[in-house]
């Protein structure tokens, strides 16, 4: 009974936080900000879902393929994001005007 | 403009609110499962409206993430354990998938 109060808990908290996520890449002015905001949506949105899963269903197939899926979004989430923030600012994307400071492309003018 | 932005987004959102907790009456995980639909039709909008490529890279790659949330609710709806392996191999193919096309996004080949 608490076990599956505790998860609903878990999936109520992580359906906000995808909302929210999802609010921040709509409204925020620039490719890397909405990268911030939508990368927070995976972190604790999808991995709060799936927690609350696994504490739903206990110590089952589903649960264990449920903590898998935490684990490889942990893993693979922050490697694509930061891909893709690297190739935006290879291809050229520029910042928006209220940036104050850019240290990447002064790491690239001393190379 | 800004302000009309506003009021329309904001009246969206209130009255999916008001639909989805007040007027439908079915199960709370259905509720869920539609606010989650909800969220990915606004990555919908920023995938068609958005300016640059990297936009819509991104939010290719946010939509997979929620798509994996929402198959977990559906199999917990419906009690069967095979929908979590429907769920792994979508993380998997979002993350392959957003490699490549930052790496097309950059200008270098597939191959390099």
């Amino acid at each position: 009974m608490i076990r599956e109060t505790l998860g609903m808990v878990f999936i109520f908290i992580g359906i906000a936080f995808d909302f929210l996520g999802v609010l921040g890449l709509v409204r925020l002015p620039d490719v890397y900000n909405r990268l911030q905001a939508a990368t927070k949506c995976v972190t604790f949105g999808s991995a709060g879902i799936l927690f609350g899963v696994f504490l739903i269903n206990g110590f089952t197939s589903f649960g264990f393929k449920a903590l898998l899926g935490i684990m490889f979004i942990f893993l693979s989430s922050p490697v694509a994001a930061h891909a893709i923030a690297r190739a935006a600012h290879r291809g050229g994307i520029p910042l928006t005007r209220e940036s104050v400071i850019d240290e990447y492309a002064k790491d690239k003018e001393l190379k | 403009m800004k302000l009309f932005k506003w009021i329309t987004g904001l009246m969206f959102i209130a009255a999916f609110v008001y639909f989805n907790f007040f007027v439908y009456k079915g199960e709370i995980l259905f509720k869920l499962i539609n606010v989650n639909l909800f969220s990915a039709l606004f990555v919908l909008f920023r995938v068609i409206v958005g300016p640059s490529a990297a936009d819509r890279i991104v939010a290719v790659d946010i939509l997979g993430v929620l798509i994996v949330g929402m198959l977990a609710l559906i199999g917990l709806h419906y009690k069967q354990g095979f929908f979590m392996d429907i769920a792994l191999i979508w993380a998997l193919l979002s993350f392959v998938a957003s490699l490549a096309f930052s790496k097309i996004l950059e200008g270098r080949q597939l191959d390099d």
